[in-house]
């Protein structure tokens, strides 16, 4: 017992020594180092196996050009965006912070709490590349605020190719009606129509895809930009409700609270024929092994002219006036945009890169799909993250809860959707 | 004697008051600054930042137009009502239980309160699975042959709640037979004597002398229920994440919502502030009452 505690404190002052000598290293050497490395404290929330291995492409290349990656992951997209808006607050900001491209970062711009990249958007000629739905959010009077990184389509239909063809499914739907018929099918065949998260987010990004697909674009921005309450009681968008409604038929009991990735899983294991799903779906099929275009299939939409939606994320620079600070922010800038981290970037994260002139051979069908996709303009839809604020969008999900899991009729929901967006608009 | 007595308490009270300032220090700034900065941000147009304006009872408005928040409270008044019977009823049954001088009384005190030293963050996990009908109790009934045996409470909008009952007075009930057990091993043996010789049932000595005599045991029993019910969340973010749809909703889940997630800290802080005053509400006449029978006691 007593030689274990000697032992144990031999070691202990041993480490302390090496530590000494290490701390006291630099100090003694000849020569100091050529040049200080940009350090930059980088805040995000990019933690499960997938994606760090995705921040880890940028970190390399950040650190390859002469900046000093020091990486402060916070599990939770929330956990995340509050540590650093408690951080900009208490004035020990990161260099960057990740947000999704929204207007969740609205309100820091307003407040004047963030550096503009103005210059690294000119060099990168940002106006010429981006997609217009992603410089709308990023560009505020003027002045670009964020870099983007990613572009993320949150409402895929994934299915299944065993399931559709125990149930005799020749081929994807090609409208809406379609669709519903399939789901029939599917039920038909005894498996689980829909693979679905009775969870509030997921429930509007099903939400969000019926609106786009069955309402269409002009509705959707109507609503969602312009907050046209003649539009929400409007019978198209009665319609839209009706439709929503109509996929509660296929699904299953264990549905409520369901987490994503176990809705995921059913369609993986083919009990379930088809999931609305963001991209990042995509991480459990090949977690599983399974293939775009084998063992699973993708389609955004309905048709050759289908709504395309985009979100995604994006990194803010709170503002500071240390030039060494503002040198880490450019460079950083200019390193997640870049062409070579962005394909490297996008092949790991499931997204497609935010610009056209990438590297698509590591990509898989659907990201080459998205890519495709994206060069038509008109099809290019913003997400509702991007037009509402936090919580408004938070207070549109209770009212869309209510009216899928209580018996509302379609009217009582647009009355609950006109009066949320007047109660959160001032 | 009247006259060395004041010195003396005088001397005490110092020692005592010093010893007291970290503490008072503690409330004053940790509680009651936080609290009264609560009650500033919520009568501003706050967002993500906390800003200086004043837009008087705006948001206090809105919280009383906004359906979740008026469910949510609606929820917390029955899940509040049926969980603190519930775990007082249990909780003296279990005491009177232990009482009995059982043997292995040890273990099984330690089996009745050992739900509440763990995390409801765990155990609710634990919970939600036991509660879905595709991987819990249900789906083991039925393979047991009873295929027509349905226990889907957790998936549906007007019983979800109770499941939230259910599982947290499991977790308190222990809590309150400790309490309660402790009042019980405090009655004085002659009472119990006295009352066999007068022939007294035994559940008659429980219930109209031993039950009123508990009544400093049963309510601090019921304000700490009362606090756990106030500030009901993990639970409920454990097991539903307040659905179905938005039937377990509770106040302390659309707080957290608002002030991180939906970055609005001026309704967040609204809705903080309509909580305090709602305990307080409840809280002040029974202590009031307290204080009064006190009082009495003394006199």
């Amino acid at each position: 017992m007593n030689q274990a505690t000697q032992a144990a404190g031999g070691t202990a002052a041993a480490v302390l020594m090496l530590a000494m000598a290490l701390a006291s290293g630099p100090s003694r050497a000849a020569t100091p180092p050529p040049a200080e490395p940009l350090k930059a404290t980088v805040s995000h929330w990019w933690t499960s196996g997938g994606e760090s291995a995705a921040i880890r492409q940028f970190a390399d290349a950040f650190n390859a050009a002469g900046g000093k990656w020091i990486d402060q992951a916070v599990a939770g997209a929330d956990q995340s965006r509050a540590s650093t808006i408690n951080r900009i607050v208490g004035g020990n900001a990161p260099v960057a912070a990740q947000f999704n491209t929204s207007r969740q970062f609205r309100d820091i711009v307003d407040q004047g709490l963030l550096n503009n990249i103005d210059d690294v958007a000119a060099r990168g000629n940002w106006n010429a590349i981006l997609p217009q739905t992603i410089i709308d959010v990023i560009r505020i009077d003027g002045h670009y605020y964020a870099a983007p990184v990613d572009i993320h389509m949150p409402a895929w239909f994934f299915y299944s190719k065993k399931a559709f063809a125990k149930a005799g499914i020749k081929e994807e739907p090609k409208t809406w009606e379609a669709f519903l018929a399939t789901l029939d099918r599917l039920k038909a065949a005894g498996v689980i129509p829909l693979a679905f998260g009775g969870q509030v987010w997921q429930e509007k990004i099903v939400f969000d895809a019926v609106f786009a697909q069955v309402g269409g674009p002009d509705l959707y921005l109507k609503v969602y930009r312009d907050r046209d309450l003649n539009a929400i009681r409007s019978p198209a968008f009665r319609n839209v409700l009706v439709n929503f409604r109509k996929l509660r038929g296929y699904i299953d009991p264990g549905s409520p609270g369901r987490n994503w990735n176990d809705a995921t899983a059913l369609v993986v294991s083919n009990r379930a024929g088809v999931q609305i799903m963001g991209d990042w779906a995509k991480g459990e099929f090949s977690a599983a092994g399974q293939v775009a275009g084998r063992e699973f299939g993708c389609f955004p939409g309905f048709g050759p002219k289908a709504p395309y939606m985009v979100a995604g994320d994006a990194f803010v620079f709170p503002k500071t006036a240390k030039p060494n600070v503002v040198k880490a922010q450019k460079l950083l800038a200019t390193v997640l945009t870049a062409p070579g981290p962005q394909a490297a970037f996008s092949a790991r994260k499931g997204s497609i890169p935010i610009r056209p002139d990438v590297d698509t051979s590591q990509l898989d069908l659907c990201a080459r799909m998205g890519i495709a996709i994206m060069q038509d303009r008109a099809r290019q839809l913003p997400n509702p993250e991007m037009l509402l604020e936090p919580d408004l969008n938070g207070a549109l999900q209770d009212v869309l809860t209510n009216f899928w899991n209580r018996n509302q009729s379609p009217e009582q929901a647009q009355q609950a959707f006109a009066q949320a967006i007047q109660d959160n608009t001032w | 004697m009247v006259a060395a007595a004041p010195t003396r308490r005088k001397a005490g009270c110092t020692a005592a008051y010093i010893a007291l300032l970290p503490m008072a220090l503690t409330v004053i700034g940790a509680y009651v600054c936080t609290m009264l900065w609560t009650a500033r941000v919520s009568v501003s147009s706050a967002r993500i930042f906390p800003t200086g304006d004043f837009v008087g009872l705006g948001q206090y408005e809105r919280l009383f137009r906004n359906a979740r928040w008026l469910l949510s409270l609606e929820n917390l008044a029955i899940y509040g009502a049926i969980f603190v019977i519930a775990c007082l009823v249990l909780g003296f049954l279990l005491a009177v239980f232990i009482d009995q001088k059982v043997v292995g009384e040890g273990a099984l005190r330690t089996v009745f309160l050992y739900p509440y030293a763990m995390s409801f963050v765990a155990t609710g996990l634990v919970w939600q699975w036991i509660l879905n009908p595709e991987l819990g109790i249900q789906r083991v009934v039925r393979q047991l042959g009873f295929t027509d045996f349905t226990f889907d409470w957790i998936v549906h909008q007007d019983k979800a709640l109770y499941t939230i009952v259910l599982a947290t007075v499991w977790q308190a009930s222990g809590l309150v037979m400790a309490l309660l057990l402790s009042g019980l091993r405090g009655v004085d043996e002659e009472l119990w004597k006295a009352a066999r010789i007068d022939g007294i049932p035994v559940w008659r000595v429980y219930t109209s002398i031993v039950l009123p005599m508990l009544w400093p045991s049963l309510s601090t029993a019921f304000v700490l229920l009362f606090v756990m019910v106030v500030k009901l969340f993990d639970a409920v973010v454990a097991m539903t994440q307040g659905g179905p749809g938005t039937a377990t909703e509770v106040p302390a889940k659309f707080i957290m919502d608002y002030l991180f997630g939906r970055a609005n800290i001026g309704l967040a802080s609204a809705a903080s502030i309509v909580l305090l005053a709602t305990v307080l509400a409840i809280v002040a006449p029974l202590y009031y009452a307290r204080l009064k029978a006190q009082a009495r006691g003394h006199a």
